[in-house]
Parts: C-alpha cells; sequence; structure tokens
C-alpha cells in the first residue's frame, strides 16, 4: 500500500488541530477579523454572497480569504496524502436545502458551530444557548440516524467534477485580486465591499489566506468536525472529534485571555443578540441541519476539497440560504431577530423534520 | 466465509453504525467492512477496537478498503 500512517487520525493528533484553530482564529481578530469571528463559515460564506451581490446587506460583503483557504488546503492535502476521491450524487439536491436551512438557523443564532465555540471562548454567554441548540439540534438528528436515515451511496466521478468548488473558490481569489477593495468605495468591479460593520473587518489578505489554507490542511488530515464531535459523543460515547472540538475552545478561551479579548457577558457582546430563545432554536436548526448532511459547514469544506461534490452542493446551499436570509429579512442583528426570522425557522425544522423522516431507505 | 458489510459509496457515520450492527447482532466471530474513504476506514478501525474487536488487516484494491476485524 505504501502509504504513511496518518499522525492526525490519532487522539492526539486531533487535539493538536483544536488547538491550533484555537490559537489561530482569536490571532486573526486581533489582526482585523470581527469580534469572536476569527472564523465562523457560515459568517464568512454569508459575506462572500454579498460581495457577489447575492444579498445587498451593505454591513456583509467581502470574499473571505479563509473559506477559499478552508478548501484548497483541503485539496492540497487530499492530493499529497492520495485521498482526492471526486464523488457525488448522494440526494445532492437534498443536501443544497439542507445547507441554505443550516445558513439560515445559524444567521438567527449569529455564527455557525465554530463562532459558537469562538463566542464562548470570548466570553459571549449567548453562545451557551447556541451550543446547547447545537447538541439538541444534534440529538434530533441522531434519533433520524438510529431510525435508519440516509441519503444514500455516492457513485465515483469525474476528476474535474471533484474540481469544481476548488475552481470556484480560485476564481472568487482571482476576482479579489482583479478587484481589489478600493478606500471609501462600496464597489470595486464586480465585487461589493462592506465600508462599515463586520463586513469591512478583516484580517490583512494572505494572513487570512495563509491561516485558510494551513486549517484546511491540517482539518483534512484530523477530520475536524465540530458537529461529529456532538454525533458521536451522542451516538457513540466516542470523544475522539469531541476532544478537538473541546481543545479548541479552552485554547481560544486562554489565548483570548492573553490578548485581552475575554470579555464575560450577554449585553453588548459583538455581532450577537441576547434572545436566547431564537439563539437556541436557531443553532438547533443548524444543528439538525448539518447532523443530516453529515458534516459542520466547515467539513463541508474540507470533503469539497477532497473532491466530494455533495458536499459542495451543501456549500453552495449555504452561500445561496445566506443571500435568501439577508434579502428576506431572516437574519438577525445585534438588535434581535429579523423580521420573518421566526417563520422560516419554523419552515425549516418543518423541512428538516420531513427530510429526515422521509428518506431512510434501506441501504442495498 | 466472514460475513461482508458493504459500506461503500457511504459517509460516516453510516459505516460505523453498520459496522457497529454487525458487532452487536453477536453471530459473527469475524466481520469484513468494505469502505472508500480513508475518513471511513479510520472510524471503523477505530470503533471496532473501542468494542473491544481487533483489526485483523487491512487492504486496498482501486480505491476500495477491505477491513478484517475480529472479535476478541
Amino acid at each position: 500500500m505504501g502509504k504513511m500512517k496518518n499522525i492526525f487520525a490519532g487522539s492526539w493528533g486531533i487535539i493538536g488541530v483544536g488547538i491550533g484553530i484555537g490559537i489561530l482564529a482569536p490571532l486573526l481578530q486581533k489582526l482585523g477579523n470581527p469580534g469572536n469571528m476569527g472564523i465562523c463559515v457560515a459568517c464568512f460564506e454569508r459575506d462572500i454572497a454579498g460581495a457577489l451581490g447575492l444579498h445587498r446587506a451593505d454591513v456583509v460583503q467581502y470574499i473571505r480569504p479563509e473559506i477559499i483557504g478552508f478548501v484548497l488546503g483541503s485539496l492540497l492535502a487530499a492530493y499529497l496524502f492520495k485521498e482526492f476521491r471526486p464523488r457525488l450524487g448522494s440526494a445532492p439536491i437534498v443536501r443544497f436545502f439542507l445547507g441554505v436551512f443550516a445558513m439560515i438557523g445559524a444567521l438567527v443564532f449569529l455564527g455557525c458551530p465554530w463562532r459558537a465555540a469562538l463566542r464562548l471562548a470570548g466570553g459571549d454567554g449567548n453562545a451557551i444557548l447556541g451550543l446547547l441548540g447545537l447538541v439538541f439540534g444534534v440529538w434530533i438528528g441522531t434519533l433520524f440516524l438510529k431510525g435508519g436515515y440516509n441519503l444514500g451511496r455516492t457513485q465515483k466521478t469525474h476528476t474535474a467534477a471533484g474540481w469544481m468548488l476548488p475552481l470556484l473558490m480560485a476564481g472568487l481569489l482571482g476576482l479579489l485580486f482583479v478587484f481589489p477593495p478600493i478606500a471609501g468605495e462600496a464597489k470595486s468591479g464586480v465585487l461589493f465591499y462592506s465600508l462599515k460593520g463586520p463586513g469591512s473587518m478583516h484580517a490583512p489578505l494572505f494572513i487570512s489566506l495563509g491561516v485558510g489554507l494551513l486549517i484546511g490542511f491540517l482539518a483534512q488530515r484530523s477530520r475536524f468536525c465540530t458537529m461529529g464531535a456532538i454525533r458521536d459523543f451522542v451516538l457513540f460515547r466516542q470523544t475522539h472529534l469531541l476532544s478537538g472540538f473541546v481543545a479548541l475552545i479552552v485554547t481560544a478561551w486562554i489565548v483570548n485571555f492573553l490578548l485581552g479579548q475575554f470579555k464575560p457577558g450577554f449585553e453588548g457582546q459583538p455581532v450577537a443578540h441576547t434572545m436566547q430563545l431564537w439563539n437556541f432554536l436557531g443553532m438547533a436548526l443548524s444543528g439538525l441541519a448539518f447532523c443530516l448532511a453529515g458534516g459542520c459547514p466547515g467539513r463541508q469544506l474540507f470533503l469539497s476539497g477532497e473532491g466530494d461534490g455533495d458536499a459542495a452542493v451543501f456549500v453552495m446551499g449555504m452561500i445561496v440560504g445566506a443571500g435568501i436570509a439577508h434579502n428576506f429579512g431572516l437574519a438577525s442583528s445585534p438588535a434581535g431577530v429579523g423580521p420573518y426570522g421566526i417563520p422560516a425557522l419554523i419552515i425549516g425544522f418543518g423541512v428538516c423534520l420531513f427530510i429526515g423522516f422521509t428518506m431512510r431507505q434501506k441501504i442495498a | 466465509m466472514a460475513k461482508t458489510i458493504d459500506a461503500r459509496g457511504l459517509s460516516c457515520p453510516q459505516p460505523v453504525l453498520m459496522t457497529l450492527d454487525g458487532i452487536k447482532a453477536g453471530n459473527d466471530d469475524e466481520l469484513i467492512v468494505l469502505v472508500d474513504s480513508d475518513a471511513s476506514k479510520e472510524n471503523v478501525s477505530r470503533a471496532a477496537t473501542s468494542k473491544g474487536w481487533t483489526l485483523a488487516g487491512i487492504s486496498e484494491e482501486s480505491g476500495v478498503y477491505r477491513i478484517a476485524i475480529r472479535k476478541g
């Protein structure tokens, strides 16, 4: 076989990756990323949607290089270790809608599981409700998994098909170089930029990209997944992935403390609201959608880098979901939930439960 | 001949769930699990050893891993 053993598959591998992310994310905040948002896969995909004009919320528009790095770093690792396996065909349209509602849930809470962890590590007490909601949503998902829920098998496909999302990311990076931000201008070529708000806050491009590539590489090797961390513990009492997630939170907390970024409290937290029921249910919807789709938003990016076309469709669902969330007033703001956020959550739960109850076809 | 669990094309946790079902069924002292991703290979191996089973061998042929696990 001639393949070297994957050192990141062991306990210390996953813990090491959690520690690495826990150091890098708060540093990105120090270098310019928004508060408690060193890395937020949902927020950053939402910013990308805004930069492309898929929504026109002018405070959240930026092609986030971290997301590009996640996919391309994973692609690099997958090729280096002979794990690039182009595949698709496991109910892609279902995965698209799971992506849409995962994003809507995340934008009601104001963050994905990664940011929920970073918010907690930054002292944001509202994140506790979000993380509890995440556990609740994933727990519902595990009930479906135990009941035989699955989206069917993937098929091998063309190598070029596995390259679709990595190529899109390379294209976005190209756009960022061709149309860089212009001071005081809200538009540069085809790209929209934020002049204020979280979209205007970012670490230097090459640092963001470098950190993204490094995390993408390490996460591909270690299979780091924030949803899987909870799912595997609930389903199997297995703590492998969980140890990585906990390592991230503890490390980020320590680094925040050292950098003077730890500010405990509920009120006035950066890009957060205090409507706790909706913090809980927003993340619960996200957790359920991630569980039904087999990975947290970060993991979906890493899988896309390995050639998983179904994960790529989920990512596209999230980006479109961000457009929907901001165009239709579903996304929350620091003032609280959006005008249509609550009905959207109800519809989201309805869709996810429908998917969970109906898609339990026996595996041939 | 050991029972074969075909988890090709399925992503986790399905291969692990199928392996654990096979172990729980208690009819076999040896199982063969087929998977086609490295993550599934690692997860199935980890799940089997956590149930006290041993890895009897892993072989690869055209992108498919054949994982043999044995009770005790």
